[in-house]
Formats: structure tokens, sequence, C-alpha cells
């Protein structure tokens, strides 16, 4: 049998390593690179700040891009009270291991069942059994029930790493057990939690499958007026200027996706400044 | 303390029952998830199992004629579930050994300053929406599959598998970093120490120590990809019929979903074979996410 020098083996197989890291991070940088070169031509003010004409082909984006923002507003109402209590459920309260096993389970299959499926759902249940119509309220629960598992994950988290003795120390000053939670736990759990947050909303808002059928509008020539209105919303405005309609400029879909991109890249640098920031002044 | 001097009850009663109310919240909403799940069964299973009155579970799933909407209408789902195993197949063959080596990379070759970097770099791809990467594969990668194999267009099957695979990377690099980051460090040191190089640590020693985590990083990257909805509808061609090779055109069981609701009568039978497809959908997801959990926690 031939013996390689191991040296040699290792050699290669990190350059295989290394090669493979590249072909993930290579196209990482060329659509960043293609989305900003084709995109940044069409933004302006008045890109952002005006309506869409002539079918979509000309015009700016702002109805979608208002829509989107409510709608994440909508999700984090939904989403960070229920989240945030079900994360102290189960790291505060919960003492049944088999019983907490179910609710991780469940957890866990709704981070997994796929975005379109949650769309079905809340066509089912919100749109058509509890009659709210395609509308804002229909979009922004089903965006809530699906950023619930990111919101409850990361939480638990942040409450995990408050140490054991922070609740010691209040429960020994007699404070009740929600006393702890509410002035020793959460505050200090409070950076893990928003970082959590702010990363659920940015998927929520860059999602397209759950709002197809919920609440998103090819077109409307005015603003929703209540939560019982459909709304336009980026990223489907984006399905639908490189889709449905025909001969829309290329650098009118660049500038939405552009903007897409950079509302969803905004939210994750607040989140990733808010978790170093708060990573350095931990005092424990 | 303010209510020195007043009777007890009173000093308690409203603090005690805002404390009952609160604990409430939070049990209700620590178990809301099971609900949601039943929920989200329930409403799938209301409107779809209504196809089931006039076409057969084994028809349905079985069947090669995707038609609904001519008369009379065909409910086959088959070209649908296999046109996404197609792409599934494609794009996890694509992703588990990329995805696995830059795992591998990152969490045990990388200098400490480059690891930060490519994590950060990573998450970013995760965090692109996936409407917007259907966007660039149309408009990059499908004309580039179309000009390489020189066939009529480039919406096939072949340029899902390439972009789902490139979208399953961060699931499949974060598990499989997870899993690497687990072994314990005595592990290496051992191997180093009876004179392993530091690749023949990974090799035989982290990686066979890591081993679950590969199968829930492959079963998880099954269900990020199977799941997948927008780009996959938009780069993938459309076709419902059964695929005999990765340069056709193929419609997935996520597309079909997103394409044909807008256009289905509620209440119909199109309209119930969509929730049938979403309930096929569901049932597959759950199996994988139960199955990775399993593998997650046998470690432990």
């Amino acid at each position: 049998m031939i013996r390689i020098n191991p040296r040699i083996t290792e050699k290669l197989a990190f350059a295989f390593l290394f090669f493979s890291t590249l072909l993930i991070l290579v196209p990482v940088f060329l659509i960043l690179v293609l989305i900003f070169k084709d995109g940044l031509p069409a933004l302006s003010w008045e890109f952002l700040a005006s309506y869409p004409r002539l079918g979509m082909r000309a015009g700016g984006i702002f109805p979608a891009l208002l829509g989107t923002v409510y709608l994440a507003a909508g999700t984090l109402v939904f989403s960070l009270p229920i989240g945030i209590l079900g994360a102290i459920y189960l790291s505060e309260y919960a003492k049944d291991h088999g019983f907490k096993r179910v609710v991780e389970v469940a957890i866990i299959n709704l981070a997994g069942v796929p975005s379109v499926v949650y769309g079905l759902f809340g066509l089912g249940l919100f749109v058509i059994f509890l009659k709210f119509g395609a509308s804002l309220l229909a979009g922004s629960l089903t965006l809530g029930i699906m950023s619930l598992p990111v919101i409850i994950t990361s939480t638990r988290e942040a409450l995990g790493t408050v140490p054991k003795s922070f609740r010691e120390v209040s429960l020994a000053l007699g404070a009740t057990k929600w006393q702890t939670i509410r002035r020793a736990v959460l505050p200090n759990a409070l950076p893990g939690i928003l970082t959590g947050t702010i990363l659920a909303l940015s998927r929520a808002a860059g999602e397209t499958a759950p709002i197809l059928f919920t609440v998103a509008a090819f077109y409307l020539p005015k603003l929703p007026q209540s939560i019982f209105d459909q709304a336009m919303a980026l990223p489907y405005h984006l399905y639908v200027i490189s889709t449905q309609v025909p001969n829309v400029k290329l650098s009118i879909q660049y500038g939405t996706a552009l903007v897409l991109i950079l509302l969803v890249l905004a939210m994750n640098i607040v989140a990733i400044v808010i978790r170093a920031r708060f990573r350095k002044r931990k005092l424990w | 303390m303010d209510f020195v001097g007043l009777p007890v009850p009173y000093t308690m009663k409203p603090r005690r029952i805002s404390e009952f109310l609160i604990e409430s919240a939070i049990f209700l909403a620590g178990t809301i998830s099971i609900l949601f799940v039943v929920l989200i069964f329930i409403f799938l299973a209301k409107e779809g199992f209504a196809l089931f009155r006039t076409v057969s579970l084994w028809d349905f799933l079985a069947g090669k004629d995707w038609y609904p909407i001519s008369y009379p209408p065909r409910f086959g789902a088959l070209p649908l579930i296999l046109g996404s195993v197609w792409v599934t197949l494609g794009a996890i063959l694509i992703s588990v050994p990329i995805g696995v080596a830059c795992a591998v990379y990152i969490a045990e070759v990388a200098p400490h300053w480059l690891r930060e970097i490519l994590k950060a770099s990573v998450e970013f791809l995760a965090a692109i929406p996936s409407i917007v990467l259907g966007f660039i594969g149309l408009v990059t990668l499908v004309p580039l599959v179309q000009s390489l194999f020189n066939i009529s267009t480039g919406l096939t099957a072949l340029a899902g598998s390439l972009m789902l695979g490139f979208m399953a990377m961060p699931t499949i690099v974060s598990i499989m970093e997870d899993a690497l980051t687990a072994v314990p460090r005595s592990y290496r040191e051992g191997a180093l120490a009876l004179g392993a190089t530091h690749w023949q640590a990974i090799w035989r020693v982290v990686m066979p120590a890591a081993s679950s985590g590969v199968i829930a990083a492959v079963m998880l990257g099954i269900g990020r990809v199977i799941g997948e909805t927008m780009a996959v509808m938009m780069i993938t061609g459309n076709a419902a019929r059964i695929p005999t090779t990765l340069l056709q055109p193929v419609r997935t069981m996520t597309a079909t979903i997103a394409a044909e609701m807008g256009e289905a009568v509620q209440g119909s039978p199109h309209y119930a074979s969509l929730f049938a497809i979403g309930i096929v959908l569901f049932v597959i997801t759950f199996i994988i996410n139960l199955t990775a959990d399993f593998f997650l926690h046998r470690e432990k």
C-alpha cells in the first residue's frame, strides 16, 4: 500500500475546505456587488417616496415600502409579547420535563413549517374562518406566528445567560417570583431579546409566501386606511415587477431589490451592534 | 414600606391577583406553540380533506397528471412531489459536502480573526430574502445554465438545485459548526498528543464525534430546501410533468401552491387540492424536524 505523507494529505484537505468556504462566500459577495452596482443608480428620494406609475414600469415604491413597515410593526405587536412570555415559561416556570419537551418539539416544528404553508394556514384561519379578509391584520398575525419560534428561542437563550445567583438574591430579599423575573432577570436579558426580535422581524419583512394570500395586493392606488385593508409589500412588489409585469426596466427591479436588502441589512447590523455592545458591558 | 399599618390582606391582594394573572398569561404563552401546530394541521385538513370526496388518496399521491383546471380536472400530485424531490436531491448533493467542509474550516482551521468574518458572512446569506435570491437567480443563473448546456430554456431543475443548494448553506453550516464546537477540546488534544496531524485529528476523531450533527444538518437542510417557495417558483420553469433529467423545467409542491392559489375558486376541488399539497408538505417537514431533533438530542 502506498502511504501518502500525512503532511501532504493535510495540505490537500485544508485546500479543499478553504475552497468550499470560498464557494459559499464569493457568490454572496458577488450578489451584493451586483445589486448595489445596478440598484444604486435607481435609488433616489423620489423612488422611495412616490407611487408606481405606468403599470409599475416607472415611478417609485412608496406604498410597498410603507406596507412592509406596517407588516413588520404588526408582526412585532403580535409576536413579541407572546414570544417573551412563552420563553419565560420555558426558562423560569416549566418544571415537568416531559411536558417541556412537548413544547420544545412544537416550537421546533413551527420553525420548520414551510413559509407557503403558513400562507395557507393564514388564509384558512384568519382570512376565511375569522373573516378578516385579505388584510394587514391577517398578514401580521400570520407573520407573527411564523416569527414566534425565533423570538422564543432567542429570548430563552438570553434568559438562560442571566446567572442563577441574580434570581436567588432577589428571592432572598422577599421578592415574588414574577417580581424577580421582571426586575432582576428581564432587564439583564434585554439585549439578547432585542437582538433576536430584530432578526425575526428582518426575516418577516423579507417574506413573500406567507403574505401572498393573506394581505399582499398587486397594486393599490391608495394607502391602507385600517388594519382590515389590503396592502402592498416590498417583497411581493419585487416578485410582481420581476415576473408578472412584462417590460419593467431592470434598474427598477434592481432598485427594489436593493431597498429590500438595505432594509434587512440595516436591521441585521443594528442587531449585531446591540449584541456586541452589551456583550462588552456585561459585568458578570 | 408604603403600606405599613394596613391589614395584611389589603396589601397582598392586588399584588396576588396581578401576579396570578401574569403567571396565567405566561403559562398560556408557553403552551400556545402546541396549539398553533395543532391549529395549522386542523386548518390545512379542514380545507384540504374536501378533495378526497372526489379523488382517492392514492390517485392524488400517485396520479401522473396535474390538470386542475381542465374538464374533467385531474389532481395527480406525483409530478409535483417528484419535482420537489428532484430539486431537493440536487440541492442537498451540492450543499452538504460544501456546507460541511465550510463548517469544518470555520470551526477547526480558520484563524480567529477570520472566523468571525466568515460566520457573519454566512449569517448574512441567511438574511437575504428568498425573493431577492430568486430575482438574482432569474437574471444571472438562469441565462448561465441556458448557455452552458445549450438548451432552449435555463428555467430548469438544475438552476433550482443550484440556487437552493446555495440557500441551504447557512442552515447546514451553522448546525454542523455547533456540532463541531460541542466536541470536547480534550479529544483534539489527545489526538494531537499521539502525533496525529491537525487534519488527522479532525478527520479521524472530531468528525466521527460530530457525526450525528452531520445527519441533523442534512435533515434540516432538506427541510429548508423542500419548503422554499419564491426562489424556486421563479427559476425552475414550473412545468407540471415528471422530470427525467435535471435539465428540464419542473414544478415543485410549494411553487404550485403559491402560483395557483390566486386563481383557485374558494371551496372548489382545485382550492382543496392546494391545501392537500400543503398537508403533504406539513407532514414531510414534521417528520424531518422530529428526526433531526432526535439526532441532535441523542448526543446529550
